[in-house]
């Protein structure tokens, strides 16, 4: 009998705003330690916080973006434990009413393995909260002693918290990279997970059909998505093995070593901090009028779910191409800018773009900010496609030409005499000639021997050079050879 | 000199008739003589408030002094002063200098004012005698052998031994209003709101206000001329124009509406702190107002409500005193949980630990709701009594404390007799009004009473003229302690 798999992930998306949440103090990364560090970052005796309204528009925007209710009053609360790196002794966080509340996303999932297709899933999104990140503490080189760093303590992070809703590692996955997407298209994010501003917190757990939930362990601080899906892979097994040994799964954080690709008990619910939440005395709970929603309303891009409606619905292409156009906001853009030179031709566009480009783009290990070849000169080269003007294996050889050397479109056909024979009169010659060449061949095709299209097709395009317009040269010879 | 009020010290420095260093010098020389009896200042620094006092002679030179220039105002140590120690009466912050200025300190800084020294009181504000301080009790100077009421209790000696001009308290649950009481000086708590926190050493955030004390509630004014005012770095500081104190103290109190509620004259209150109370109310009569009877019902629950609000939030609020960045940490520890609890345990005193612990238990999971939510939900009922109070009265009278100044010691081991001396001032912080406590007689040993007058929300002006127009009929205010 098959077990069930249920996740549930924590987001903590750091907030691109220049100054901390609660300070003027800067949040460039991989400054000198301690250099970001004021009064506020140090919690000094008597500093006070203040709301930087830079963080709560981007949760606004976050909160437009996945339809989410935004609160009309929120309250920031006081999440206490002792830490080094925790300057004030607590943390800032929300609790009880969180800036924004349920909303939902929609992903496309595809299968991580075997021949399964893609899929369309709604993930349930149950809050997001601002929050405050703590500092580092720095182990090593200091002869037995801790550094702190508290540059870090004080930058802006949204956590997003979403229903267990992902039955699978595939869906985890997918939701997080949507997520992602959707945090930098939208602009409240960097999205740089190196650098720790996109984090993720697995919440896993298995159970038999229909049973209920069963005891949840939670992977912390995974910082790519290929740990990810390894972590809950791992973890699931791990949980199906402890329960079918006769073991009881214990409610537990726990850390994924990506070297052993293991996970590991960190704290087990024993050991469960009580942060005695309680409101924070020095910040007034955060008020968001509905002009502020709706101006914040109109800084928003189209949406990528908005946009691979229209591609499905206006411009004919699959919700597979679509979701895979959509996947970064700079994807999106460069095939916009490829259909205006060929509107009525989006699935050349996205073939294109897809398929050759894509294959280049990986084979040189560049991403989009980095082609070589513009969606200009793109569209320019379709145009030619469409027109007749080249072939497409003419155009393979333009966009090599491009790619490695660069030029333009027109010049590159020219130079390079890919201009294909859309005269008809010419087609007809050279036709002519070759079904006079093979007069046997002729009789036989003719007598009912249909395979032999392809050999007149292969003479006529020998004899073309291989310039001749090859729906052009199929018309004409079909109706010659039907005599 | 020592008995001129603000407004005659500032005419006589722009009169040039004193120069503000010889001004500073006289009173750091009745400081050097007086305060090793009354232990009120915790940090003098000679140096640095010459410096400032010659800087503010250069300012009244140019003609472009302000009302407090060139004056002596001593600080209470909670207030973050750059460059001088600040410890906010705990060994826990025995050696920290601050490197910035609470907001208070920059005005007074703008003002020209000289800071004085940074004046004794209990420890983290926490109490009601000052004898929780690390540096040692201060004695009240009416009574070397009694308390001066806490905690801003350094301040208030030192006012009332005319050791500085004017000073500066904070008020959590009565510490600006109890001492000013208990050593016969004038004391006002604004609105919550009104003066800035930044830089004032938190107690408890939602009840903590700074305020002045002072001789006289002309003094006051003055004083809240240079206190009160917006400021961004504070998010519950108020958003207000700036108001002139002093506009109205010169109004008759023809037609004054004084409400006394019967909760405060019921039990508990000495007879005679009774009878300077109700001296003060007839005088009050003659001076043209009106009294009115009120009710305050669930005032009586205004102690134990503050009893967990507080220490709810001081218990957050002094977490970030844990050794690893500033102040004391223990010599020796063997982890970090070790430096945590030793440093913690040696650095804070036993009242401080007693609210830490308090807090932290109501805070905890399981009980905050039967704590903290109830007490919030009764803290709002408190504030309503006064909403519907004030719809039949301007002000409200009474006592500010139940007694007089007690012996050093006698309520050392009983930290609930302790909590009462506030059983009159803590609805007001509770709910954000503003209060003061003006001299009104003295009761069985020589002691000073304390009237207590409540206004409403902003009321502060009408409260000063309250006070002035009293002062100027009576003359409680202008009697100076002796054999100091």
């Amino acid at each position: 009998m098959s077990w069930e798999i249920v996740i549930g992930l924590e987001v903590h998306a750091q907030l691109s705003t220049n100054s901390k949440i609660f300070c003027g103090a800067s949040t460039e990364f991989g400054a000198e330690p301690n250099t970001q560090a004021d009064a506020v970052s140090l919690a000094l005796p008597g500093v006070l916080p203040v709301l930087n309204k830079g963080a709560v528009e981007r949760a606004i925007k976050f909160g437009l973006a996945t339809g989410s209710h935004i609160a009309p009053r929120s309250v920031f609360a006081r999440k206490n434990y002792f830490y080094p790196d925790l300057p004030k002794g607590y943390q800032i966080s929300q609790f009880e009413l969180p800036v924004v509340g349920q909303g939902a996303l929609t992903i496309q999932v595809a299968p991580l393995s075997g021949n399964a297709k893609p899929y369309e899933k709604t993930v349930r999104i149950t809050r997001a909260h601002l929050e405050e990140d703590a500092g580092k503490s720095l182990h090593g080189d200091f002869h037995g002693m801790t550094g702190i760093d508290l540059n870090r303590a004080g930058t802006p992070l949204l956590e997003i918290v979403s229903e267990p809703d992902m039955c699978s590692a595939a869906e985890a996955v997918a939701y997080a990279k949507a997520l992602h997407t959707l945090v930098r298209w939208i602009g409240i994010c960097d999205g740089n997970m190196q650098e720790g501003s996109f984090r993720c917190d697995v919440n896993v757990s298995v159970r038999k059909p229909g049973e209920p939930l069963g005891t949840r362990r939670e992977i912390k601080n995974l910082n790519s998505f290929k740990f990810m899906q390894q972590a809950i892979d791992y973890e699931v097994q791990w949980q199906v093995d402890t329960i079918e040994n006769g073991g009881k799964v214990q409610q537990a954080t726990i850390l994924f070593n990506p070297d052993t690709g293991e996970t590991r008990a960190m704290r087990s619910k024993e050991d469960a901090h009580d942060y005695r939440y309680f409101p924070d005395p020095d910040l007034l709970p955060l008020e968001i009028s509905p002009e502020w929603i709706e101006q914040m309303r109109a800084t928003l891009p189209e949406l990528p779910q908005t946009k691979q409606a229209r591609y499905v619905n206006e411009l004919g292409l699959s919700a597979y191409d679509a979701s895979i156009l959509t996947a970064s906001r700079e994807m999106a853009d460069f095939f916009e800018t490829v259909l205006a030179a060929v509107p009525k031709d989006a699935k050349i566009c996205a073939n294109w773009i897809m398929g050759e480009l894509n294959a280049q783009l990986n084979r040189d290990g560049l991403d989009m900010t980095q082609c070589p070849i513009s969606a200009q000169q793109l569209g320019s080269m379709l145009a030619r496609i469409v027109d007749g003007t080249i072939s497409n294996s003419g155009a393979k050889e333009v966009f090599r030409t491009m790619w490695a050397d660069g030029g333009e479109v027109d010049a590159i056909i020219e130079a390079k005499g890919l201009k294909q024979v859309s005269d008809a009169g010419a087609i007809e010659k050279i036709v002519d000639e070759i079904m006079a060449a093979n007069a046997d061949k002729v009789t036989e095709y003719r007598s009912g021997k249909d395979k032999l299209f392809g050999f007149f097709v292969g003479q006529a395009m020998k004899a073309s050079k291989g310039q001749a317009n090859p729906a052009q040269l199929n018309e004409i010879l079909k109706a010659k050879l039907a005599g | 000199m020592f008995e001129s009020s603000l407004k005659q010290l500032g005419d006589a420095l722009r009169a040039k008739k004193i120069s503000s260093v010889e001004l500073t010098q006289c009173y750091l020389d009745r400081m050097a003589q007086l305060n090793p009896q009354l232990n009120a200042f915790i940090t003098i620094n000679p140096e640095m408030s010459l410096a400032q006092a010659k800087a503010a002679d250069a300012r009244l030179a140019a003609g472009s002094a302000d009302a407090l220039t060139g004056i002596p105002i001593a600080q209470k140590d909670i207030f973050c002063a750059k460059d001088w120690l600040t410890t906010c009466g705990s060994k826990m912050l025995h050696n920290f200098v601050s490197p910035y200025d609470a907001h208070i300190i920059s005005q007074f800084n703008n003002a020209g004012a000289i800071n004085l020294g940074k004046t004794n009181m209990d420890e983290f504000a926490m109490g009601s005698s000052n004898e929780t301080s690390y540096y040692g009790p201060v004695k009240n100077p009416w009574d070397t052998a009694r308390v001066p009421g806490g905690s801003s209790g350094g301040t208030a000696a030192a006012v009332a031994a005319r050791l500085c001009a004017a000073a500066t308290g904070t008020d959590t649950g009565g510490s600006i209003r109890q001492p000013a009481a208990l050593c016969g000086i004038s004391g006002l708590k604004p609105t919550y709101g009104v003066c800035s926190r930044y830089g004032m050493i938190a107690f408890a955030s939602s009840l903590d206000q700074a305020g002045p004390m002072g001789r006289s509630a002309e003094d006051l004014a003055l004083m809240m001329n240079v206190m009160a005012g917006f400021d961004e770095r504070d998010s519950t500081s108020l958003q207000r124009d700036k108001e002139d104190y002093t506009r109205d103290l010169n109004k008759p109190l023809t037609g004054l509406r004084i409400g006394l509620p019967k909760e405060f004259f019921a039990e508990g209150m000495g007879s005679d702190v009774a009878k300077a109370i109700e001296a003060a109310i007839a005088e009050y009569k003659k001076l043209g107002a009106t009294i009115v009877d009120i009710s305050l019902p669930n005032s009586k629950l205004s102690v134990p409500v503050y009893y967990v609000l507080a220490p709810a939030e001081a218990s957050s609020n002094l977490s970030r005193f844990d050794g690893v960045r500033y102040g004391y940490r223990a010599p020796e520890y063997n982890d970090l949980a070790d430096m945590y609890e030793k440093s913690r345990a040696q650095g804070f005193g036993a009242e401080v630990q007693r609210r830490i612990m308090i807090g932290t238990y109501v805070l905890s999971h399981g009980y905050y709701d039967a704590y903290y939510i109830k007490a919030q939900r009764i803290r709002r009922l408190i504030a309503q009594d006064f909403v519907e109070a004030y719809k039949h009265c301007d002000v409200i009278m009474g006592p500010t404390s139940p007694s007089t100044a007690f012996k050093l010691g006698e309520k050392g081991d009983d930290p609930v007799q302790m909590y009462l001396s506030d059983i009159y001032t803590i609805a007001v912080n509770l709910a954000g009004l503003p209060g003061m406590s003006i001299p009104c007689g003295f009761g069985d040993n020589d002691m000073p009473v304390g009237l207590q007058i409540i206004g409403n929300y902003f009321n502060e002006a009408r409260m000063l003229n309250v006070a002035h127009q009293y002062q100027l009929a009576t003359d409680w205010h202008s009697r100076a302690p002796k054999g100091i």
